[in-house]
């Protein structure tokens, strides 16, 4: 697609080409993007769902539970 | 209690590495990010090919450091919920409003500007594309801001009030908590120092590719950009460090003091330029803090309050309620003995409100409501065992603070130096040791995040044992998780970010050593 082109078109539409042409030319932005995936997969899927759940909704379900719960925790310490 | 003890340690390594593996990241972003705008902004203003190619290998540079460290804030986030659960409950909508504009800020402000920064050459206007990189570079010193708010309202916590009813604390002035003199001068001091940290890693980088007789007009161009940005992140974050020493004075006296390895204070005191610390040195125990010491008299007194002559407080009569003020009458403190009472009592009214509030009684919740609040500032001393129990680690924060204070010297004056060789380019071209100044400046950039990290430290072990200052220590601050569980993940995370930061530096590597053996003079696309 030409730069000619590229301002005869909508908006959106550039927008659109802006970021198709800028990952279909990528180089070394390729590598970044396979390691930005499976950091955000490793963090995401991995860590936050197996090792790093909400610590008080795992012990209560409202929110006046939570409260008890952390009033619990910080007076009777 | 031992356990107790255990999953604090452990949660608190994991916070300390995650923290600071991040920060490997985020200050180049900073720094390099302000670079790249200046030169683009040259380049615009001289319509130089060489200065468009200088920009666009910067800013490669800065995009592989950009990609590999997004996202590995959100793990500490991921801490909070899991390691913190207490803390992060009792904090509620003042620290989740922060990071929340952070969040908005970054994915919007950052992640289309970013875009057009590196798809945007030949699509957009120049001048558009120069404002993108801009942005880019504000939108990431943003972000910084509510990241940095939040932690400041955990070293001051300001702009608050204490409902007993919820547990909670409810923000009252979003403006006292974004703009508290605590957050101002973490901010300024804290992106400035990163600019200073950009500024070295041009030189640093340039030193290795002259060293390599690679593209040597590229080198001078980038060191102009990079020393200039270098030393004026140097001076300024040299005159916040003076500002965040009279705000650390003010709201965080236990720190000061630590950071001086200062027990008993005076009027006209004089600050440690280079010491060695007594390693059987306790509180009250009348052994000299310091087996040697090199001092600056009148030194402490005047960083922590802009008079020579003013009374600064150490360690035992912070603990004994012991200050001072101009002219020597005493200053009414109050001894943490008092504070932990203080705190204790604050603790049953937090009991009998929950009493009342189950028993419908409003008017005694309302006026215990008034009792908690007034006397919140000594909360968190409810749970101390002793007042030594208030004291942070003594050594640790001395030695980082003393580190950083003499490598940011040394900066100014590296710094300072490569931007003479900038405008007296034979000094150094002539020079028989040029050598042995390209390495200098290799080894400056593993010092300067070794300066940023000490920093950190010193802002974060001196506040020990708070997790908010006065409010929560860390120990009522964790979850009821065992140590086994934190070990674990400490150690899946040592892995993962030590495979990101080596991935790091070695695109970073591969990139800098690839494109300095193009012609940089020339743009290549």
């Amino acid at each position: 697609m030409s730069d000619r082109n590229d301002n005869q078109q909508g908006f959106w539409s550039r927008v659109f080409h802006l970021y198709y042409d800028g990952f279909r030319s990528m180089t070394v932005g390729k590598t970044l993007w396979l390691i930005i995936g499976i950091k955000l997969f490793i963090f995401f899927v991995i860590i936050k769902m197996i090792f790093f759940p909400n610590f008080l909704n795992t012990k209560c379900d409202t929110e006046q539970e939570k409260t008890e719960y952390v009033r619990h925790q910080l007076v009777d310490r | 209690m031992e356990e107790l003890i255990n999953v604090v340690d452990w949660s608190r390594a994991q916070f300390a590495l995650t923290a600071i593996y991040h920060w490997l990241f985020v200050p180049l972003t900073l720094g390099l990010g302000i670079i790249v705008a200046v030169m683009e902004t040259i380049y615009l203003k001289t319509k130089s090919e060489k200065w468009l190619a200088t920009t666009k290998f910067w800013m490669t540079i800065f995009g592989v450091n950009f990609a590999i460290g997004v996202a590995t804030g959100i793990i500490l986030e991921f801490e909070f919920g899991t390691n913190w659960s207490n803390y992060s409950w009792f904090v509620g909508d003042i620290f989740g409003a922060p990071l929340a504009v952070e969040g908005i800020l970054a994915f919007f402000m950052e992640s289309t500007f970013i875009a057009v920064m590196f798809f945007g050459w030949r699509k957009v206007s120049p001048k558009f594309h120069l404002a993108a990189t801009w942005l880019t570079a504000i939108g990431a010193s943003l972000s910084a801001l509510w990241i940095l708010v939040a932690n400041a309202w955990m070293q001051y916590p300001t702009g608050c009030e204490f409902n007993p009813a919820t547990m909670r604390n409810e923000m009252t002035s979003f403006a006292a908590v974004a703009l508290s003199p605590m957050a101002m001068s973490k901010f300024f001091h804290t992106v400035l120092s990163a600019w200073a940290l950009g500024g070295v890693f041009v030189c640093g980088v340039c030193g290795w590719m002259m060293l390599k007789k690679r593209n040597l007009d590229h080198c001078w161009r980038s060191l102009k950009v990079g020393a200039w940005v270098g030393v004026i992140g140097i001076v300024l974050t040299m005159i916040t460090g003076d500002t965040s020493a009279v705000t650390v004075a003010k709201y965080q006296p236990m720190k000061l003091a630590a950071m001086e390895g200062l027990y008993k204070g005076n009027h006209d005191q004089s600050i440690v330029a280079f010491g060695i610390l007594n390693p059987s040195k306790q509180a009250f125990d009348n052994q000299d803090p310091y087996l040697f010491d090199i001092s600056i008299p009148y030194g402490l007194s005047f960083l922590a309050t802009h008079d020579f002559h003013a009374f600064v407080p150490g360690i035992e009569d912070i603990i004994n309620g012991v200050s001072y003020d101009a002219e020597g009458n005493p200053v009414n403190t109050v001894p943490y003995a008092e504070r932990i009472e203080r705190g204790k009592q604050l603790q049953e009214m937090m009991a009998q409100y929950s009493a009342a509030m189950n028993g419908g009684n409003n008017l005694v919740q309302d006026s215990l409501k008034n009792a908690i609040n007034a006397d919140f500032k000594h909360f968190g001393y409810a749970y101390l065992d002793s007042p030594e129990e208030a004291i942070p680690n003594v050594p640790l924060t001395f030695y980082t603070f003393h580190f950083m204070v003499t490598v940011g010297g040394y900066l100014l004056l590296f710094l300072l130096l490569a931007l003479l060789f900038v405008y007296k380019p034979n000094i150094l071209n002539k020079a028989k040791w040029a050598k042995w100044w390209h390495i200098l400046a290799i080894i400056t950039i593993p010092l300067t995040y070794l300066c940023s990290a000490s920093g950190w430290i010193v802002a974060e072990v001196g506040r020990q044992p708070w997790t908010i200052q006065d409010l929560m220590p860390n120990k009522v601050a964790i979850s009821d998780l065992s140590a086994g569980y934190v070990q674990t993940t400490f150690w899946i995370f040592a892995v993962v970010f030590t495979a990101l930061l080596i991935a790091d530096i070695g695109i970073i590597c591969k990139q800098i050593s690839k494109k300095s053996q193009t012609d940089l003079d020339t743009v290549n696309d």
